[in-house]
């Protein structure tokens, strides 16, 4: 499946910024299951200082300047992605037993194996607690297998928890979430990480995009969709698994993957320190639109070339 | 009142050396050397000593910090009793913390490349992973390699086993080196005498070492480098720490407000624009370092910091993240990767460590509670180390399920025996265990060196020392023994041809440059206050025993005058105003003391000491003593008492003290751009005091006895009644006294005197030297200067308004005082950057979701 995506960001200020210095996450990384062909980013007022990275977590970082007074700044990435359906787990990682992989997790340091230890402990927005481990113990019964206690934590949130945007702001702690029962998918993803991450398991925050399709008979709305965010689970020898607890379902076409880390802040799309500006308004607008399939003269050439 | 003399003994009678000795052997010959030095210095001197040393460390620029808003700054007692080391003794010690910092510097290196030290299982990755000083934005490999472990230091206690122990690493002293410097300093001015017979290893080698190999990091710049010491600000305890280090070393003293990231490089903000730094000697938390991209909190660091370092124009020492370094769990892990990094065993033991995030060593700690010292693994809010000895039950319970819900978060560490040094507590002579903190700078890219001496702390009796880490307690000077006298060290010599000394870079910092100015004002408005009240207070006792109603009504304008100067309304004037002229005692003595009313002598006096703290480095020694105790200024007088002669000697003794400072102020500093802010700052504030003072007193019209009595104050408080009287030998008359008080240009108290000398100053000041335009500033006061040197006295006071005022002096005041306000604000503006308020931009991620 082929999609172009295009994400605008837009603050806009009471008073003008005279300089403002930000980073930005908006570059999109590629997957096992996912080839970015392309993906560029726009800032106005005009940047300076611009410099790429990749970060410690593999995501592609932009760093950025503007130096002029402005009162409004418009950051838009525009990416396109394709992607392939991820293969079902094998029956070796159905069958694997949660405690086994957290016994794994903690003795054998593979490469694979350290690099999902960060993935291990408390981050910044997602501090341990005792109401995440109580949550997750139902989904732990001995010898369960990880991916089927995964997938029933995720459906289990799905059935607990309301989908409220107004109910939670960037800001509202893990544990107000906890206990009000409602939030939005960054609220569940964190929830889903803190519950497993009690447990000894490696677990990842996801940001991205999903497809949304009209209701019947309606036409696509351009700009109406928005920014996603799920989680993945770790096993040891079999990569991690993508659950999306806002929809109840596994990774999908429909799911295009931005950036990962161990919880929104290592991967927020855009932050940043400005000088004077007062009171400020953010609009965000994505758009995710499905290319059509079609091969180009010069792709055909490169294709028939490779064979 | 002179007692009996006690002893200069112990006073409980036992040997105070019974610590430095071995078991079998004599006392070690220093020590006994050492001995005889305190016995020829005898008890009463001693103890005449110790009373000036405790003087000189509460007056030491270095230690003490009357702006730490925690409170109180470092309230510590100065021991005289030195630690003594032997050169064999010393060299097993350098030798056993060189070790160390190699391996520092390689699992540094290794956590942040890498990782050897996970893969091979020397280290629990959870100690990286998880620990808050392991900054992932700096971990991404995009670091450059030159990034590496420039400055280390160490806290070593002496076992009463005869074994050194580490109890804590540092990659950033919290106790610095300055500290050591100072102690140093005291020492030698309060005791020369307990030096004799000893060679005794210098310092300065040491801080020559640090200067070299921050030069040597100025890759960019090897001609010239650009290097700044970096600090928190004058909000926390080791402020003046920061100050003093920074103006040993010759270096600006900055905070991340003074500077800015343009074009991928790091500039100081400086009263001749912005000037690209190369090095940064920070002192601030790696938390705060970059706002941008650390979680810190805003303030105190510079945004784009990160990507500067990335980028490889900045080279900060140490590295941001080397804080992972000073978590106590990596000591139970030392002397396997000391193995595996160095194929040697430690030569200098950690004292042992049990990390509670192994089952194993959490079933311990919590067995053996009762004989370890428990400490958290990195610094958090409400966790200090404590010693379970000293717990309730309740809260010995309360600690085993902090450790049990959180063992990752603990170590336990052995109680050892510490030596009990010879040490000296209130002039009393005893042993006390002490903490020794070692310093140690990079030589080059891989050689270290040690500071031969250090910072000794001692604990006050019954404390714990390695608990009472900020606490008060001792602090001594270090001993170290060597053979050969060491040659003179000069800091500031030359030695090669590519070394670098002398320090070409010493732009002001706009925020130093402002507060030079700043002080100055409020030094000048403390002392014109001041002398107006000393003119008020001799006033008040004359009306008293005269009762002569003249009396009176000078009085009143004078008070009305103080009013009108100190900004204090309503004070003495308006509707309530006649109530308080009728008795002015209450109001009199809150405009003396109350610290927290603005205008108030106390209340600028603080304001004085606020911008002098933030200029540190640049006052000279004296003139910031001064300054420093003056924050102690407070007559303790009564309401009643008010006119009495000790309130006027209180009042009297500040004016003397304020003149001290500008007096040390003018003899000590250069004619640099420092002196000349603090000079502006100076005359503007006198010109504008006087410009008030006459609008109040001289422009309205009097009965010409009035007019005398009211005069003649004036000319008091402006300290020109002798000069008057000397130069026009007649009776107080207006004419006289405008042309001395505003048009002399050779009398220091004079308008024209002001004008001439900002005019001066103004035009000294680093400028655009491209632009032949003249700056803002010289065109304001050229035409101030150039009204006034039209204006003719006489016909000043020709005029008399419907209401009673002289209308062409009144004019001519207020249309100077226009112009001098302008150029405040011009100078503001030039200068002295604006300070905007930082903002932080959230991240949206907040909208509809399928």
């Amino acid at each position: 499946m082929k999609y172009r995506v295009r994400h605008t960001t837009e603050y806009r200020y009471t008073e003008a910024v005279n300089q403002c210095r930000n980073e930005t996450c908006l570059l999109m990384r590629e997957t096992p299951t996912q080839r970015c062909h392309d993906s560029q980013l726009s800032i106005s007022p005009a940047a300076v200082d611009c410099h790429e990275r990749t970060d410690f977590f593999g995501n592609r970082r932009t760093h950025f300047a503007v130096l002029q007074p402005h009162e409004a700044l418009t950051v838009t990435a525009v990416s396109e992605v394709e992607i392939w359906a991820p293969a079902p787990a094998t029956e070796a990682a159905a069958s694997l037993a949660w405690e086994a992989v957290a016994a794994q997790l903690q003795q054998q340091r593979t490469p694979d194996n350290l690099a999902a230890n960060p993935y291990l402990y408390p981050s910044p927005l997602v501090p341990r607690s005792s109401a995440s481990a109580d949550y997750m113990r139902p989904s732990l019964t001995p010898g369960r297998s990880l991916l089927a206690a995964t997938a029933e934590l995720m459906q289990r949130i799905y059935a607990d928890f309301a989908y409220d945007p107004a109910s939670t702001t960037i800001a509202t702690p893990l544990p107000e979430v906890m206990k009000q029962r409602r939030g939005v998918c960054q609220d569940f993803a964190h929830v889903a990480i803190a519950c497993l991450r009690s447990a000894g398991l490696a677990a990842r925050y996801v940001s991205g995009y999903i497809e949304t399709l009209p209701p019947p008979g309606q036409e696509r709305l351009v700009g109406a969709d928005a920014s996603h965010a799920w989680f993945a689970v770790y096993l040891p020898e079999h990569g991690w698994f993508d659950f999306d607890p806002t929809n109840n379902q596994q990774l999908s076409q429909q799911h295009i993957t931005l950036a990962w880390g161990r919880d929104f802040s290592d991967v927020s799309p855009l932050k940043g320190i400005a000088l004077g500006g007062g009171e400020h308004q953010v609009v965000v607008s994505v758009d995710v639109a499905r290319q059509p399939q079609v091969v180009s003269g010069q792709q055909l050439q490169q294709l028939q070339q490779q064979q | 009142m002179m007692t009996n003399e006690p002893p200069l003994s112990d006073p409980d009678n036992r040997d105070i050396y019974t610590g430095v000795t071995a078991a079998t052997a004599a006392l070690p010959d220093h020590w006994r050397r050492f001995r005889q030095n305190l016995d020829r210095l005898g008890p009463t001197r001693l103890r005449k000593r110790f009373r000036e040393a405790q003087r000189l460390l509460r007056e030491s620029s270095a230690i003490h910090n009357i702006f730490d808003e925690r409170g109180g700054g470092r309230d510590w007692q100065f021991d005289p009793l030195p630690l003594i080391f032997s050169q064999g003794e010393w060299s097993q010690l350098e030798q056993g913390i060189l070790q160390r910092t190699e391996l520092m510097r390689l699992i540094l290196r290794d956590l942040y490349g890498a990782r050897k030290l996970l893969t091979e299982k020397l280290l629990p990755p959870e100690l990286v992973f998880a620990h808050q000083g392991f900054l992932y934005p700096c971990a991404d490999g995009n670091f450059p390699a030159s990034q590496q472990l420039n400055a280390y230091s160490a806290n070593i206690a002496k076992g009463t086993d005869g074994n050194f122990w580490v109890v804590d690493d540092y990659t950033r002293p919290p106790l610095g080196a300055g500290y050591a410097l100072e102690t140093r300093v005291i020492m030698t001015r309060s005791f020369p005498q307990l030096f004799e017979g000893f060679r005794v290893h210098r310092l300065a080698m040491f801080f020559r070492t640090l200067r070299r190999r921050l030069a040597q990091l100025a890759r960019n710049h090897h001609d010239e480098p650009r290097i700044v010491v970096l600090t928190p600000g004058p909000a926390g305890a080791d402020y003046f720490e920061h100050a003093y280090l920074a103006s040993y070393l010759g270096y600006p003293l900055v905070q991340g407000g003074d500077l800015v990231v343009r074009d991928g490089c790091v500039w100081l903000k400086s009263v001749d624009g912005l000037r690209q730094v190369d090095v940064i000697f920070s002192r601030v938390p790696d938390t705060v370092a970059d706002p941008l991209e650390l979680s810190g909190g805003a303030g105190g660091g510079v945004p784009g910091l990160l990507q500067a370092i990335r980028l490889g124009n900045v080279v900060m020492a140490n590295p941001i993240g080397s804080g992972l370094l000073e978590n106590p769990a990596l000591m139970a892990f030392l002397p396997g990767i000391s193995r595996y990094f160095l194929d040697a065993d430690l030569k200098m033991p950690s004292i042992a460590t049990w990390w509670c995030g192994q089952d194993k060593e959490k079933r311990y700690v919590l067995e053996n509670l009762e004989r370890l010292l428990i400490k958290p693994i990195c610094p958090l809010p409400g966790l200090p180390a404590v010693d379970p000895r000293r717990l309730t039950s309740a809260q010995l319970q309360q600690l085993r399920e902090r450790i049990s819900a959180e063992p990752r978060l603990f170590v336990g560490q052995e109680q050892v025996d510490y030596v009990a040094f010879p040490a000296c507590d209130d002039s009393r002579l005893t042993a006390r265990q002490a903490l020794l903190s070692l310093y140690v700078t990079a030589q080059d890219d891989t050689a270290y060196r040690v500071m031969p001496g250090g910072l000794s702390r001692v604990a006050k009796h019954g404390d714990n020392l390695l608990v009472a880490e900020q606490a008060a307690g001792g602090i001594k000077d270090t001993w170290i023994l060597t053979p050969e006298p060491d040659q003179q060290v000069n800091l500031w010599l030359r030695a090669r041809a590519d070394e670098q000394l002398a320090p070409r870079f010493v732009s002001l910092s706009s925020r130093t440059a402002e507060n030079l100015y700043w002080a100055g004002r409020y030094a000048e408005r403390t002392e014109q206050t001041a002398r107006l009240m000393r003119a008020i207070l001799v006033k008040l006792r004359e009306v008293r025993e005269f009762d002569d109603p003249d009396d009176r009504i000078s009085l009143n304008h004078l008070l009305e005058a103080l009013t009108h100067v100190t900004l204090t309304y309503p004070g003495f004037v308006g509707k309530e105003g006649a109530q308080r002229l009728n008795d002015p005692r209450s109001e009199l003595l809150s405009l003396i003391r109350d610290a927290e009313r603005p205008g108030s002598l106390r209340s600028t006096l603080r304001r004085l000491g606020r911008a002098a703290a933030e200029a540190r480095d640049l006052l000279p020694e004296d003139a910031w003593r001064l300054v420093d105790q003056l924050q102690g200024w407070n007559p303790r007088v009564g309401r009643v008492l008010i006119g009495s002669g000790r309130m006027y000697e209180s009042v009297n003794q500040l004016v003397l003290q304020l003149s001290a400072f500008s007096g040390l102020a003018y003899e000590n500093m250069s004619r640099e751009t420092a002196w000349q802010l603090l000079n502006i700052g100076r005359r503007l504030e006198r010109a504008l005091n006087l410009i008030d003072l006459l609008l109040v007193t001289l422009v309205p019209c009097y009965d010409s006895a009035t007019e005398s009595r009211i005069t003649e104050t004036v000319l008091a408080s402006c300290n020109s009644l002798v000069v008057f009287r000397r130069r026009y030998r007649s009776f107080m008359q207006l004419s006289p006294i405008l042309e001395l008080l505003l048009l002399d240009e050779n009398y220091p108290r004079a308008l024209a005197c002001q004008l001439r000398q900002l005019k001066k100053h103004i035009h000294d000041l680093p400028g655009d030297s491209v632009s032949t335009q003249p700056r803002e500033d010289e065109v304001i006061i050229a035409a101030a200067m150039a009204t006034l040197k039209q204006t003719d006295h006489r016909l000043l006071t020709r005029q008399i308004s419907d209401n009673g005022t002289y209308i062409r002096l009144e004019a001519f005041l207020t249309d100077q005082k226009e112009r001098l306000l302008q150029l405040s604000d011009c100078l503001v503006r030039l200068y002295f950057s604006p300070t905007l308020a930082l903002h932080r931009l959230g991240s949206p991620l907040r909208e509809v979701v399928l």
